[in-house]
């Protein structure tokens, strides 16, 4: 999701590898002019993690602008082996007819007649968009389609916005098809604060995040609840063993959610964030704020 | 698919009954207007027509030979689906002349309840490649899509050359230089979005500080500008305040300006555009009327000779007067500034 360089992307899935993760999204978001690694370099790193028991699909990009960028998203849509997940139409609309992908969060799937499309389509999974809250999630889950999984994202910097220009090259003073890949020299994104030095949002290429990392850690118990067969982690460098044993203890019931929050809270940047999921701005806290004064 | 040149369409927006006429009586082809609810992305507070003035919208329009074209363009969460529909539904009895639309659910309910209403895919539909449209075409029969303001000239060029639906793009007004459809910045600072509520950085969100360092302006509590005693404040959409990166304080997303497309006319017409688009339902009828004044009379003259097609000083001066922070852009049309 950052652009990390050739060794860092390996060094990371090889930790994933060894982890307990279920399931593994490779490939490129974001900036389609990030090729540190090829297609057969992501296909290569998929077997790995394949042979290590983990599910392995391939993303495809969020913003899809040049003839080129259609190239690459087809040649993923079109690798006959690993499912995709399509962050645009276009990715769908290049699939096989009735091969089964995943509705990545970029995709608006806002309500249960879009699910039912979807699935008509051949989605087998849906990530439910970052926008959604409890209320809509229940609804949708009480008419989801058969045989269609649902994601929820839980931990991470909340991918916001998408642009054609590139806000890292903007703040070098420099123009996108000159951007001397300045993005790599920022590992977990640009942070942008306001002027009274408010972190506010994390630039990182054409995508715009939050500074703020979104954490549900304390809904894993509702989110069982409502039948979420699948949470989904954001990857970032520092800390990931620790976040990654921290949700997987909570989902195992064996740490108490409140706890685990508590251990977070460590790994994150600029502090929490669970706004969205209550109906409320993304940017505020509701369940962590209470833990933090119980605890 | 290349469009005769005579028939660029230029689409204006009415946000209420004065300025749908203001609108048609300067030349526009036709209107585009929402109800008075959160089921159009200008759920901004007066805006929008009940069913009584959509009556008087469609009579006034359809007497002069215009079209009315009608948005219903967020997304609906499942509490909401039924109000969305009978949006559809009302629209659909009033005999407009198309929706738009964003939503592939509420797409489907209109291309099988009503198969002869004529459907363009909103750009919050966020489309920006052929094979996306074609997406919307296949299981919809969208007519026409109307392109974010993300793609240069080029690419729209590659866009046109590859599908057989009809493309519209944005010519005046403000500038969202984020992929309309996936963004939430909105949200994420005031609850509120243009997806679910059809509102960005909503007036409601919006406070006003006078402090020694000069006037601030905040969104729900964030700082978006702060404005020297002789500087021009202007409102404080979010993506267009000024922050720190590094060291630097700036306009990090975007500056306030208006796009303006008067340069690149004979371009888009000869790349196959099929219509115009002005940006601005919040905006009162006076600026419909002068912006659509100036675009009706730069369109007829690139359509009728676009070689000599020349842009007038008169008309950039007479645009930048209502312009957002009184200046313009080509916005990602023109590839530098990307």
């Amino acid at each position: 999701m950052y652009f990390w360089n050739r060794q860092t992307v390996l060094d990371y899935y090889n930790m994933i590898a060894q982890s307990p993760v279920d399931i593994v999204y490779l490939g490129e978001t974001v900036c389609a002019k990030r090729r540190e690694l090829r297609g057969e370099d992501w296909l290569d790193l998929a077997a790995i993690l394949e042979d290590a028991g983990k599910e392995v699909v391939l993303s495809t990009l969020s913003l899809i602008e040049a003839e080129s960028d259609l190239a690459q998203v087809k040649r993923v849509c079109q690798n006959g082996r690993y499912r995709i997940e399509a962050n645009d139409m276009a990715a769908i609309n290049l699939q096989k007819p009735g091969t089964s992908f995943v509705v990545g969060p970029h995709i608006n799937t806002y309500n249960s007649s879009m699910l039912a499309q979807m699935s008509d389509l051949g989605a087998s999974r849906w990530v439910m968009p970052l926008e959604l809250d409890d209320k809509s999630l229940t609804a949708m889950q009480q008419q989801r389609p058969e045989n269609m999984e649902t994601e929820v994202f839980v931990f991470g910097r909340l991918p916001l916005a998408f642009s054609a220009r590139c806000y890292t090259a903007r703040a070098h003073n420099i123009s996108k098809d000159d951007c001397g890949f300045c993005c790599r020299e920022y590992e977990q994104g640009l942070l942008l604060s306001t002027r009274e030095q408010q972190s506010f949002l994390v630039l990182n290429g054409i995508q715009v995040q939050s500074a703020r990392t979104y954490c549900l850690i304390d809904q894993l118990p509702r989110l069982e609840q409502l039948g979420v067969d699948i949470l989904r982690l954001s990857p970032q460098l520092q800390g990931m063993t620790e976040i990654i044993d921290l949700v997987d203890q909570v989902r195992h019931h064996r740490l108490e959610p409140a706890l685990a929050a508590e251990s977070l809270n460590d790994h994150m940047p600029t502090g929490p964030c669970d706004g969205y999921w209550y109906g409320d701005p993304g940017m505020d806290i509701r369940g962590m704020d209470i833990q933090e004064k119980r605890l | 698919m290349i469009a005769s040149k005579k028939n660029v369409e230029l689409v204006c927006p009415a946000g209420n009954l004065p300025a749908l006429k203001a609108a048609i009586d300067n030349g526009a082809d036709c209107v585009y207007l929402g109800f008075r609810d959160g089921t159009n992305a200008r759920n901004f507070p007066g805006l929008g027509f009940d069913t009584k003035e959509l009556d008087r919208a469609i009579d006034y329009a359809h007497n002069k030979g215009r079209k009315v074209l009608m948005a219903i363009n967020t997304y609906p969460r499942p509490h909401q689906w039924q109000q969305w529909c009978q949006a559809i539904d009302r629209s659909a009895s009033h005999h407009v002349d198309a929706l738009i639309l964003a939503d592939p659910g509420l797409m489907h309910y209109a291309a099988t309840t009503y198969p002869d209403l004529r459907l363009h895919l909103s750009v919050q539909g966020s489309a920006t490649n052929h094979e996306a449209i074609d997406f919307y075409a296949r299981h919809y029969a969208i007519r026409r899509v109307v392109l974010p303001r993300v793609l240069s000239l080029a690419q729209i060029k590659q866009v046109i050359k590859n599908t057989d639906v009809e493309v519209e793009v944005f010519g005046f007004g403000s500038l969202c230089v984020m992929v309309e459809g996936r963004c939430t910045l909105s949200s994420y600072v005031t609850g509120k979005s243009p997806n679910s509520n059809g509102v960005c950085s909503p007036a409601e969100a919006v406070r006003w500080e006078e402090t020694p360092q000069g006037r601030r302006s905040r969104l729900n509590g964030v700082l978006i500008d702060e404005y020297a005693p002789d500087e021009q404040a202007g409102y404080p959409t979010l993506c267009k305040g000024r922050y720190q990166v590094n060291d630097n304080i700036f306009y990090a997303i975007e500056e306030p300006t208006s796009l303006n497309i008067l340069e690149i006319l004979p371009e888009l017409i000869q790349a196959g555009v099929v219509a115009i688009k002005v940006e601005g339902r919040q905006r009162s009828p006076a600026y419909v009327a002068s912006v659509t004044r100036v675009l009706r009379e730069a369109l007829d003259r690139c359509m009728a000779n676009p070689d000599t097609f020349r842009v007038q000083p008169a008309w950039m001066a007479q645009l930048d007067k209502v312009a957002e922070g009184a200046c313009h852009t080509l916005g990602a049309y023109h590839r530098p500034w990307q």
